[in-house]
């Protein structure tokens, strides 16, 4: 074990403070008593309760996790199918530009995919609602699961599905039956990060919704715009809660996935 | 000397009527301008054991993935039964693979390994116990079945892939390399195992391999492969006594040649590095024409005094080095002109003070029966 010099330790207090002092903060003041945001008046879990009388913010978050479920549902299978084709067509024509083309929205600024989807939505007619932040959704996480199930497809061996298939199984039955079930540690990791970055985004939904699609982000942004209230917080809070154990499940699930086949490879 | 036949006397392949049960055709395969397998005919016959055995990269587990299916071929036909198989995807061959690296599926167990061919057949469930039940019995894993692979050891994984792939009673098996991942005591049993359980079933068997030893313990007859051609095929013995080209004589075992000319009877090597040799068998090349007279190691005799004048050539030699290895030692030797000679002593005699020791002048003899004349 390496010895901590006092140096590092504060450079690594300083700099978690950093990421998560605002948020520390946010949760405490969703338990403050008073009614002022900048005034503490005690512990109480007040605003937790007027919470679940709030309409408004309850079909928001209704709508952002149906939303949710449905993008990465969606994003799970196209980039699933777009890791597989990378994985296994070789060197096919145009491969280096389709991989360019999928990973590209890894980068783009979300200003640049919401409003370029906006455009799109306006000029093929689309009625903005639900469906339209639903594909915008998928669009913008299926990059992201093809990622990480490309990089359990890396070290998949080929000779398992061409084992199955010598076996009988047509190539559909083979991926159902062995090139799933391997890759389903990293497939749900995706799902789980694809889910978490639905439930958070502000920016595309913002473009590409529609009148009846308020979703919780936007909902919390409309309200604290007109001065910050006690609910937001207690909400905020709760986000906070459920994307963060969204995004500790997937990375858990892609450690094993690895993990898995280190303890493979020992005797 | 040995003839055609095999060891346990079975040698369809000498029976002109005999159908084969695999015929490969002119086959070829191109990897962009590297050819793998080019324009190869063979036949394997059923019943056999077939080995098909070459250095690295001799083109034997192409050969082998055509015959499973995953790989076309540019050229040529594959038939099993008299039915080609070009159309026939890998799933609809009825024939089965052993994998070098076994491809055990990791999240099923032993059971559910063996299971998965039969299940693909939409066979009953009762009728799938008993048949995984009879197969583990055979390869001695009857209570491992609820094991994951990784919780067996490289010899147990080795059985599974074997009963796996046994299990849908293929008419023909593959195997690739299915011994080189055991170690070298283990791999000596497997091979007795191996020829048991091939004969207890009666299927045909084409194994892949790069391991002179084990093509020669198992097989039938063995293909020798080079470049993507086959250099010989017949059955192990012939092999080794009768190669058919220097290239096979060096490959398989070891082997000391003299590059020379046929006498004009046809029975003399003239002008080789130990002088003019007499061979046993007329040779078919001409009189005049540059040949080799080949000779094993363990052929030679070593003596110290010069043998008496007769029909055994002889040649006088230095020993430059002795490698001992147990039962045999194996004599490094200059002879007149500077080449190097290896011959072979078996140690019978233990530790015998009379073996000629390093910088020595010694004999080497053959008789001329011991030696065959290659034209390439």
């Amino acid at each position: 074990m390496r010895k901590v010099s006092a140096v590092n330790l504060a450079a690594i207090a300083v700099g978690i403070a950093f990421l998560y002092l605002p948020i520390v903060i946010l949760v405490i003041y969703s338990f403050n008593a008073s009614r002022l945001v900048a005034v503490w008046g005690g512990w109480s879990t007040r605003w937790y309760g007027e919470l679940m009388s709030d309409v408004p913010i309850l079909d928001a978050a209704f709508i952002s996790i149906r939303l949710a479920l449905v993008s990465a549902s969606a994003a799970t299978i196209l980039g699933t199918l777009a890791a597989l084709a990378l994985a296994r067509f070789g060197r096919f024509r145009g491969r280096l530009l389709f991989a360019a083309m999928i990973y590209a929205p890894l980068v783009m600024p979300e200003v640049i995919t919401g409003l370029s989807l906006l455009l799109l939505f306006v000029a093929v007619a689309a009625d903005r609602g639900f469906w339209t932040v639903a594909i915008a959704h998928t669009t913008m996480a299926m990059c992201f699961v093809t990622v990480i199930v490309q990089s359990r497809l890396v070290g998949f061996d080929i000779s398992l599905e061409e084992a199955a298939m010598d076996l009988g199984a047509t190539p559909l039955a083979t991926f159902f039956a062995v090139t799933l079930p391997l890759i389903l540690p990293a497939v749900a990791a995706a799902w789980m990060l694809a889910f978490a970055l639905s439930l958070d985004d502000l920016v595309i939904a913002s473009f590409t919704t529609g009148p009846g699609a308020t979703t919780l982000p936007i909902r919390i942004y409309s309200e604290v715009r007109l001065g910050v209230k006690p609910e937001m917080n207690a909400v905020c809070s709760i986000m906070v809660g459920v994307v963060g154990v969204a995004v500790i499940a997937a990375s858990l699930l892609a450690k094993l996935s690895g993990g898995e086949r280190a303890a493979r490879a020992q005797p | 000397m040995q003839s055609a036949g095999s060891k346990r006397g079975f040698a369809p392949w000498a029976d002109p009527g005999a159908w084969p049960l695999l015929r490969v055709e002119g086959l070829s395969k191109r990897f962009g301008g590297f050819t793998a397998v080019n324009h190869l005919s063979l036949d394997v016959y059923e019943g056999e054991f077939f080995a098909l055995l070459g250095p690295s990269g001799c083109g034997k587990t192409t050969l082998l993935r055509m015959i499973a299916g995953f790989e076309r071929p540019n050229t040529g036909r594959i038939m099993l039964d008299g039915v080609d198989l070009s159309p026939v995807p890998p799933y609809r061959r009825p024939v089965n693979m052993m994998f070098q690296s076994y491809a055990l599926f990791p999240h099923l167990n032993v059971e559910a390994n063996v299971a998965f061919g039969l299940r693909q057949e939409g066979l009953a469930k009762l009728e799938i116990a008993r048949r995984v039940a009879d197969m583990l019995a055979l390869v001695k894993l009857d209570s491992f079945g609820r094991r994951k692979p990784h919780e067996l050891s490289g010899g147990q994984r080795q059985r599974v892939a074997l009963a796996r792939s046994l299990v849908k009673r293929p008419r023909l098996l593959l195997l690739d390399e299915p011994m080189a991942a055991l170690d070298k005591k283990l791999r000596g049993e497997t091979r007795f195992e191996l020829m048991e359980l091939q004969r207890r079933l009666g299927l045909t068997f084409v194994i892949v391999t790069h391991d002179q030893s084990e093509a020669m313990t198992v097989a039938d007859r063995i293909a020798v492969m080079d470049q993507g051609r086959l250099m010989q095929v017949a059955p192990p013995a012939e092999i080794y006594e009768q190669p058919n080209s220097c290239w096979v004589a060096d490959f398989v075992g070891d082997v000391n040649l003299f590059e020379g000319r046929l006498g004009d009877d046809g029975l003399s090597v003239e002008g080789t590095a130990a002088g003019t040799l007499r061979v046993a068998a007329k040779s078919p090349a001409e009189p005049g024409q540059v040949v080799w007279v080949a000779v094993r190691p363990e052929k030679l005799r070593i003596a110290r005094e010069q043998p008496s004048a007769g029909l055994d050539n002889s040649v006088a030699a230095t020993v430059l080095d002795i490698g001992y290895l147990g039962d045999s030692s194996l004599y490094k030797l200059r002879i007149r002109d500077g080449s190097q000679v290896k011959a072979a002593v078996a140690n019978i005699g233990g530790r015998a003070a009379a073996a000629p020791a390093v910088d020595q002048q010694v004999w080497l003899s053959w008789p001329p029966e011991a030696a065959i004349v290659l034209t390439r």
